[in-house]
């Protein structure tokens, strides 16, 4: 066919698409070539330089900010991946559950409610309980809200796997636990993996809960990253900036691609 | 397991009708004094004045959130379309580039704005070559919050209407132009009330976290832009007043579940219909 021809084409989309993700990617981009400059004023330019990194790696408050996020992130991702899973499992394998829809619904209430109010909740309910230690604090909320980004790519997949490999586990007179172990987590590995990355990279990125939950010693990457934003821009900032976004660049492809190579190998 | 989806809300309930304690926190008991403050001010010898300042950030939060999901349903659907009709291998790269700006740091890619629009970035030194006074700014407005807004919620939509678009039956568009409609009634009558399902769960994935938008309005529209979640934020962020705080989360709770509840009886009414 003849493209002028083809009803289905709208013309100039293609160039508003491109000009889409050139707005996508620009703003990105300003901040990885400004952590180049080498002047103490941002937005003018004097020459290439790699200063800002180095003074960045010899922050010691970064490198703090830094370790809270990574023990808090870590801790919080093997939790919620935990519990979706058992969630997953039990929502979609388990026989005779009652209110599905309702029990699915709660997994994914952190979703559906704007993050500040849950905040303000997980606030007060750790000062109604007495709880005191900063870290904990952020761990059980971490692990709470971060329990729906690891729970959907899970149920996706465990939806999408017949049962039959299951079942011929059991035939062949394999344990539930055996059938569990060699053959329904290595199927759902791709989605477990995948919904663990997301659930790290959630974590990480939290700012509204972590900036209400934290006290002294226990401030995270973002919320340091803000103390710098409303301090005035300093230019280690764009350095700081420039490789979180490259980490989060890897995670994310990682955490993508995976999922979907599981999805090929399903067909 | 139903107690725990009421639980934060039940919780939070409970604080706005609480007292304020004497050293930030609250102390148990009843009162009405959280929501009466969004309308009305204590003077000195008690009486109550009516203030607007904070009906005005409550107006403010829903309209920009209704801004920005328009703006961002406009930019998403013909994207969207884009996407949907190229070939199979690019088709997925272009999803997946759609998909990463989102898992990068939000505070950074507002960040970003404050850059673009701040003293002596980018669009103001663009806009400098027209007459633009130097050393203008962009920020600290209404304008700027929405920037950031649309940026940072534009993947929640894009990927539902994509979703949506990709398995509308081509065949369709086809008989539409057979019976003569052209392109723009196609995309009015055939299109768009084809994909509504896409475009309503893309609204509510940009509508809801945009009401409770935080770092938008405190980076980007400074001190006296508030929105409810900024607001909410500031109440509790220092100990300042927690009660009020909370009848303002319990207000932003109720516009959420107004805003869902109207769209389940709209779609709900669609699916009647056919």
């Amino acid at each position: 066919m003849n493209r002028h021809h083809n009803v289905k084409r709208y013309p100039g989309l293609g160039l508003l698409s491109i000009a889409f993700f050139a707005y996508l990617y620009a703003p990105l981009l300003i901040v990885v070539l400004y952590s180049f400059n080498a002047n103490r004023i941002t937005s003018v330019w004097t020459e290439f330089s790699f200063k800002w990194y180095g003074s960045a790696m010899n922050n010691s408050a970064l490198m703090a900010a830094l370790k809270t996020s990574l023990i808090v992130a870590g801790i919080a991702t093997v939790v919620a991946t935990t519990i979706a899973l058992l969630a997953a499992l039990a929502i979609i394998r388990g026989k005779g559950v009652r209110f599905r829809k309702l029990s699915e619904t709660v997994v994914n209430l952190p979703l559906l409610l704007p993050e500040i109010v849950l905040a303000v909740a997980t606030l007060i309910l750790f000062s109604l309980i007495g709880l005191q230690n900063g870290l904990l604090k952020l761990v059980i909320a971490h692990s709470a809200f971060c329990t729906p980004f690891a729970f959907l790519p899970i149920r996706a997949r465990l939806q999408g796997m017949s049962l039959d490999l299951e079942e011929a586990g059991m035939d062949l007179y394999a344990t539930r636990w055996t059938v569990f172990r060699r053959v329904t987590l290595p199927l759902i590995f791709p989605g477990l993996f995948s919904g663990a990355m997301l659930a790290f990279l959630i974590s990480m990125d939290d700012f509204i809960t972590s900036n209400l939950l934290s006290s002294g010693g226990t401030t995270t990457l973002p919320v340091y990253i803000f103390s710098l934003i409303r301090a005035g821009t300093s230019p280690e900032l764009n350095a700081i900036a420039t490789m979180l976004i490259i980490g989060s660049i890897l995670l994310a492809t990682i955490a993508l691609s995976v999922a979907a190579h599981g999805q090929n190998n399903n067909d | 397991m139903g107690f725990a989806l009421i639980l934060p809300i039940f919780i939070v309930g409970a604080v706005s009708v609480a007292t304020r304690g004497a050293y930030g926190g609250f102390d148990w008991g009843f009162d009405l004094t959280g929501y009466r403050q969004i309308m009305f001010n204590e003077g000195w010898t008690g009486e109550m004045e009516f203030t607007a300042q904070y009906l005005i950030i409550i107006f403010r939060t829903i309209l920009l959130a209704a801004i920005t999901t328009v703006l961002c349903l406009i930019l998403a659907v013909p994207v969207a379309y884009w996407i949907a009709s190229q070939p199979g291998h690019r088709k997925s790269i272009l999803v997946f580039l759609v998909t990463l700006p989102f898992w990068m740091s939000m505070i950074l890619r507002v960040y970003a704005w404050m850059i673009i629009l701040g003293k002596g970035g980018p669009l103001p030194r663009f806009l400098g070559l027209f007459g633009a006074p130097e050393g203008m700014t962009l920020m600290y407005n209404d304008g700027a919050t929405l920037a950031a807004m649309v940026y940072t919620y534009i993947p929640l939509m894009v990927l539902p209407v994509f979703a949506s678009i990709e398995k509308l039956d081509g065949t369709l568009i086809e008989a539409a132009h057979d019976l003569y409609g052209n392109r723009w009634v196609t995309l009015r009558r055939v299109i768009l009330p084809l994909t509504a399902p896409g475009i309503a769960s893309g609204a509510i994935l940009v509508f809801v976290p945009a009401l409770g938008a935080v770092l938008e309005p405190i980076l980007m529209g400074g001190g006296k832009q508030m929105m409810m979640g900024s607001l909410i934020q500031l109440q509790f962020g220092g100990g300042r007043n927690w009660p009020f705080g909370a009848a303002i989360a319990i207000t932003l709770l109720t516009v959420v579940m107004l805003v869902l509840i109207a769209i389940a009886i709209r779609s709900a009414r669609r699916e009647m219909k056919q």
